[in-house]
């Protein structure tokens, strides 16, 4: 089952508009990342994604067993340790008890904290914390998961252990992604197709799809970073001016 | 330079030898300074305390009323030697201790499902939770008649009057901590997938904990006070002999030595409760979640 948006419409209140009559649809297995400026609305749209959100207008279809999140704050619980907070997400998700703690082990060891697994979230970094929350989110074993900018708070080299293991996974189990970031270099490397949001109001502005072979090629995958900077630098200083 | 790369290599491959030093001093810096904190800690309370015994005691001397009419500390000792003696004060502070734990769980037991379902039922709330913060304020004393009216001279009539004095504040305390809880939690609960229950037994009820220990706290005060207020007024029939009737005992005998002797037994029980209970629960709670101020136990 794939991901269809039709004509969809999120305003917050009275606010502004948010996202405007966004049409997209998004194949299963399909690893797509949302690039837009700070404040376009890529969080909102994962939120409706994830039913936390109902559209203000227009027609939204997911799976119907739902969406792993990974949000944006990593939201842990904090009187549970790193391996307890995984744990949860599999009782949550069903796993039987005897299974858990062997489960969230392994996921725990994905993520590089094997050595912090009985820390509490304020004993952590914001990238440990990140991570946990990364295992949580791969714990719930949906058909679609939705991260918002999950690897925002890492390390050059850890993130791309993960980006190798985030990769891995997805062809592994065939789920669909849908990935928010501001790192272009990373849109390009991990995902299949790049969408490209405006903001005030959120629409595509530009969509780019990503082959293995461009991939494979520095100077495009180099040139192709530019050209997405430069659309993104052109959205942002437009509202530099329009907000003055 | 080359102690340098040394020093690289040998913590390089060990991210746990990088964490575990400060965990490692953090365990032994309490253990080591314990007597020399808890003594400095106490010091100042019990200066206090030294100097307005003293200060009692001059005034005792120097006073020019009879010693019944206004008793000094030695006076007030030797009280307490003939009722601790012939066993009445015991008996009574012990019958008073499990009239107030028990009063508090019975409380504690209503109050907790009661709480839950106001915070779920918006309705309900709007409807009973002016009146549970009515019921805050109102002193447990003035259930007391009423009380004896309807139970009369049981013990009927002071658990009555306990609950009616603990479980709006416990209510209120609940309801404070499930309010403050982050909106985010309830998004990661749906995420999850946890139903309801699941929700409120996994998620609510532990995020609200500490404003859940502190209404406890508040309401053990509120239920010994309206105890002592319960014992106070309602003497006799099958009742058994608590701390405060003992204290009506002493009005009636004119005996200023035991009235004095029974106040300073009623704060003491208060305070060893709060101490040895909640203060350490919601001081390890808090720390469990990294929230203890810094320079809280300084
Ligand atoms: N709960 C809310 N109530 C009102 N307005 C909101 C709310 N959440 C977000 N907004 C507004 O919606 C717009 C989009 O916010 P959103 O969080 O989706 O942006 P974003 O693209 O995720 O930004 P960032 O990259 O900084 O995370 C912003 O203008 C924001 O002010
Ligand atoms: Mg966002």
């Amino acid at each position: 089952m794939s991901v269809e948006l039709s004509e969809t419409t999120l305003r917050y209140g009275d606010g502004p508009v948010v996202l405007d009559g966004l049409t997209e649809s998004i194949q299963p297995g399909e690893f797509v990342a949302l690039l837009g400026a700070s404040g376009c609305g890529k969080s909102s749209l994962l939120n409706v994604l994830a039913g936390l959100l109902e559209p203000t207008g227009g027609s939204v279809e997911v799976p119907d067993d739902g969406a792993a999140f990974m949000f944006q704050d990593p939201t842990l619980l904090p009187w549970l340790t790193a391996q307890d907070n995984v744990e949860l997400a599999l009782r949550l998700a069903g796993v039987p008890r005897a299974e858990r703690s062997g489960r969230a082990r392994e996921l725990i060891d994905l993520v590089q904290l094997g050595h912090a697994r009985t820390k509490k979230p304020h004993e952590m970094s914001g990238g440990m914390r990140q991570r946990v929350a990364l295992a949580r989110a791969l714990a719930q074993r949906r058909r679609l998961l939705l991260m918002d900018e999950p690897f925002a708070a890492l390390d050059a080299i850890t993130r791309d252990m993960l980006h190798e293991e985030l990769r891995a996974i997805w062809q592994r189990t065939g789920m669909t992604i849908v990935f928010v970031t501001h790192n272009v270099r990373e849109a390009i490397r991990l995902a299949g197709r790049i969408l490209v949001l405006s903001s005030h109001p959120g629409r595509v502005i530009d969509t780019r799809t990503i082959t293995d072979d461009f991939r494979a090629d520095p100077a495009r995958a180099a040139a192709l970073a530019a050209e997405l900077t430069d659309v993104l630098r052109k959205e942002q200083f437009k509202h530099e001016h329009l907000d003055r | 330079m080359s102690t340098l790369i040394d020093e690289r290599s040998r913590t390089g491959p060990d991210p746990e030898g990088a964490i575990a030093p400060p965990a490692r001093s953090s365990a032994s810096r309490p253990r080591r300074g314990a007597l020399a904190r808890a003594w400095s800690k106490a010091a100042p309370p019990l200066a206090a305390v030294v100097v307005l015994v003293s200060l009692w005691q001059i005034a005792a001397w120097a006073s020019p009323m009879r010693d019944d009419l206004f008793p000094g500390p030695g006076a007030v000792l030797a009280t307490a030697g003939r009722v601790v003696g012939d066993g009445t004060l015991p008996s009574a502070a012990a019958t008073s201790l499990w009239r107030g734990l028990s009063g508090f769980a019975v409380a504690l037991v209503i109050a907790t499902p009661l709480a839950l379902a106001l915070a779920h039922a918006p309705w309900l709330r709007r409807a009973v939770g002016p009146l549970v913060s009515a019921l805050q304020v109102l002193p447990s004393v003035a259930w007391v008649p009423a009380a004896i009216i309807v139970f009369g001279l049981t013990d009927a009539t002071i658990y009555a009057v306990i609950l009616l004095g603990a479980i709006p504040s416990i209510v209120n305390g609940l309801l404070a901590g499930i309010d403050m809880i982050p909106g985010q939690y309830r998004a990661l609960s749906h995420v999850l997938g946890a139903r309801r229950l699941q929700h409120i037994l996994l998620v609510e009820l532990p995020a609200a904990l500490p404003g859940y220990v502190s209404g406890l706290r508040q309401g053990w005060a509120f239920s010994w006070r309206s105890l002592m207020a319960a014992e106070l007024i309602a003497v006799g029939g099958s009742l058994g002999l608590g701390v405060g009737s003992l204290l009506q005992r002493g009005r009636d005998l004119a005996d200023l030595g035991l009235v004095a002797l029974i106040i300073l037994v009623i704060l003491a029980i208060g305070i060893v409760v709060e101490l040895l209970v909640f203060a350490p629960w919601e001081r390890r709670l808090l720390a469990g979640r990294g929230l203890s101020p810094k320079g809280a136990d300084a």
